[in-house]
């Protein structure tokens, strides 16, 4: 969950209140004019709907925990040693790792602020403030990052709320019209005037969700990220094709949608200031309060299952590894510190909802910001060439 | 893949490493795609401490393990449909073959460490810790660093 949870409240708000307004004034009519199985059907639909949200946005979305300092070091040394003695004056090259992935070279970059190289298709998102596998996008919508564990949740509560909001919005008509042929147009809308407001909103909803799942149908029958679509990575002519792809349809919905229930990496506390992210030993980002203050819907399994109450947990005391450093709290006030002027929302985080599905879609690209963050040892991100031309794009 | 000759230009890299060069790290291997899989690449850190072949096994069934996690047919299929069905809500009661399989993971390293890494002196972590990046090898007991660093320190002390 991120820390931005105002979109989220507001999702939940018109949710909610619409299918409130539907029970409340339609469904009797409806029940008894046509069929009792409409609302049970709607119930059942609402359920879903509000299920997949809530997991979406409480689930983690494949959060990859930084780097120990030792292994932070290590990778230092290895690019030091690759990269040979910079010149005074000059630019490191930018640390870039190349693998080759099904007879493709991938680039794999280094993240300045979890000091890992982004396993492929990860990313880091600034808002989150952290590295996700498989990064699709940052939804405020929804208040998460949605990732590799939490992609098919998403898609499916994008699914089934185009299939409510048109559920709602025919049956809508279909009461309207009902009544009309009873007592008159004008008199219908005299006799349930609240509904009305709701069923605007239903209608603009309609376009941009039922947009937004066709969008991301799309993605998931090439197997790509709305991260890799927004920047082109597989498109254009010298680009390198999809090495994910299965080149097969089929195959690539059955993978995304069906495969395996991936583990959590990290744990993860909700509590009443915002998340708390602890994986193992490092780095925990804000104070809680209190070691198990868990707001919001608890799931049990947000507790690690292998054992919260870990040597290594809760964030005042932070007890160090033996082998590691003994000071892990004032490297963490390091790498916070000169983050939180980076975490700000960005203006464009809160579309209006008439906004289309792809404008929607194209919000979702903060990676390029997380290039201008702390200044790590060797060099700095703004010396990183690629870094300064994205930068640049951006500026322009 | 970078692989990192480490010259020595003195003696304070000399130090650096030496007490940094208390773990190994195994790398992904992304050959095959994003699919969890290791190198099976045996790091010359190692050479004195534990025979190749013994290294290359465990790291090979760490890779069936995973694969095995990971794979994709009916069984994965079934789950997925039924979890879906429910809303998901079944995976309050029941644990997904994913997690079975990693507890199955973490008794194999806990038994490898037991019976052959750190008679040696070495140490596996899981690398479902580390975000499934990287395997790491603790070495336990640190290699003494040399007469080099004992005459540094007595100069140090005639200094003072």
């Amino acid at each position: 969950m991120a820390r931005q949870k105002g979109v989220f409240y507001l999702t939940l708000f018109l949710i909610v209140g619409t299918c409130s307004l539907f029970f409340a004034f339609e469904c009797p009519y409806l029940a008894i004019h046509l069929s009792p199985a409409i609302p049970v059907f709607a119930i059942l639909l609402f359920f879903f709907v509000m299920a997949m949200l809530l997991r979406t946005s409480f689930s983690d979305p494949g959060v990859l925990p930084r780097a120990l300092p030792e292994e932070a070091t290590f990778i230092e040394m290895e690019i030091e040693a690759t990269n040979g003695n910079v010149p005074a004056g000059q630019r490191p090259p930018p640390r870039i790792r190349n693998v080759q992935i099904n007879g493709q070279i991938v680039k794999l970059k280094y993240c300045y602020t979890c000091k890992i190289f982004r396993p492929p298709r990860a990313s880091h998102c600034s808002i989150c403030d952290n590295c996700v596998d498989r990064f699709d996008h940052h939804c405020p919508w929804v208040g998460n990052c949605v990732g590799k564990r939490n992609y098919r949740y998403f898609y499916l509560f994008t699914l089934s709320l185009s299939l409510l909001t048109i559920y709602i919005f025919t049956f809508n008509i279909v009461h309207v019209v009902m009544r009309s042929v009873n007592s008159g147009f004008v008199k219908t809308l005299q006799d349930t005037p609240g509904t009305y407001p709701f069923m605007l909103v239903c209608f603009f909803t309609l376009w941009s969700v039922v947009g937004l799942t066709g969008f991301h149908t799309y993605l998931i029958s090439l197997n790509q990220t709305t991260n890799e679509d927004i920047k082109g990575s597989w498109s254009g002519k010298n680009r390198v094709q999809n090495p994910y792809s299965h080149k097969n349809i089929i195959n690539n919905c059955c993978e995304v949608l069906c495969g395996p229930a991936y583990p959590r990496y990290c744990t993860v506390l909700y509590c009443a200031v915002g998340p708390l992210v602890l994986c193992g030993h490092a780095y925990p980002r804000y104070c809680i309060v209190g070691p198990l203050v868990l707001c919001a819907p608890a799931y049990p399994s947000v507790l690690d299952r292998r054992g919260l109450m870990r040597d290594d947990l809760p964030v005042p005391t932070s007890a160090a590894e033996p082998a590691t450093n003994s000071n892990p709290v004032p490297q963490t006030t390091k790498t916070t510190a000169p983050l939180i002027p980076n975490e700000h929302t960005p203006d464009d985080a809160k579309p209006s909802m008439a906004d289309s599905a792809i404008a929607h879609a194209e919000k979702r690209s903060p990676s390029p910001r997380e290039e201008k963050l702390p200044i790590p040892p060797l060099a700095s991100p703004e010396t990183d060439a690629e870094a300064s031309i994205i930068a640049k794009d951006k500026a322009l | 893949e970078i692989s990192a000759p480490w010259t020595f230009h003195n003696l304070q890299e000399l130090r650096h490493s030496a007490s940094l060069a208390n773990k190994v790290f195994l790398q992904r291997d992304y050959s095959d795609g994003t699919t969890c899989r290791f190198q099976t690449k045996f790091p010359s850190e190692l050479e004195s401490r534990i025979e190749r072949p013994l290294f290359e096994d465990t790291v090979k069934r760490l890779n069936i393990y995973y694969a095995e996690a990971e794979k994709m047919g009916g069984q994965s299929y079934l789950e997925g449909c039924l979890a879906c069905a429910t809303a998901y809500l079944i995976f309050l009661c029941m644990e997904t073959r994913y997690e079975k399989v990693l507890k199955k993971i973490g008794r194999y390293i806990q038994e490898q460490n037991e019976k052959i890494y750190a008679p040696r002196g070495l140490l596996i972590t899981d690398p479902i810790e580390r975000g499934m990046r990287v395997v790491s090898l603790q070495l336990l007991l640190l290699l003494c660093v040399c007469v080099c660093e004992r005459e540094t320190d007595k100069e140090k002390h005639k200094d003072r």
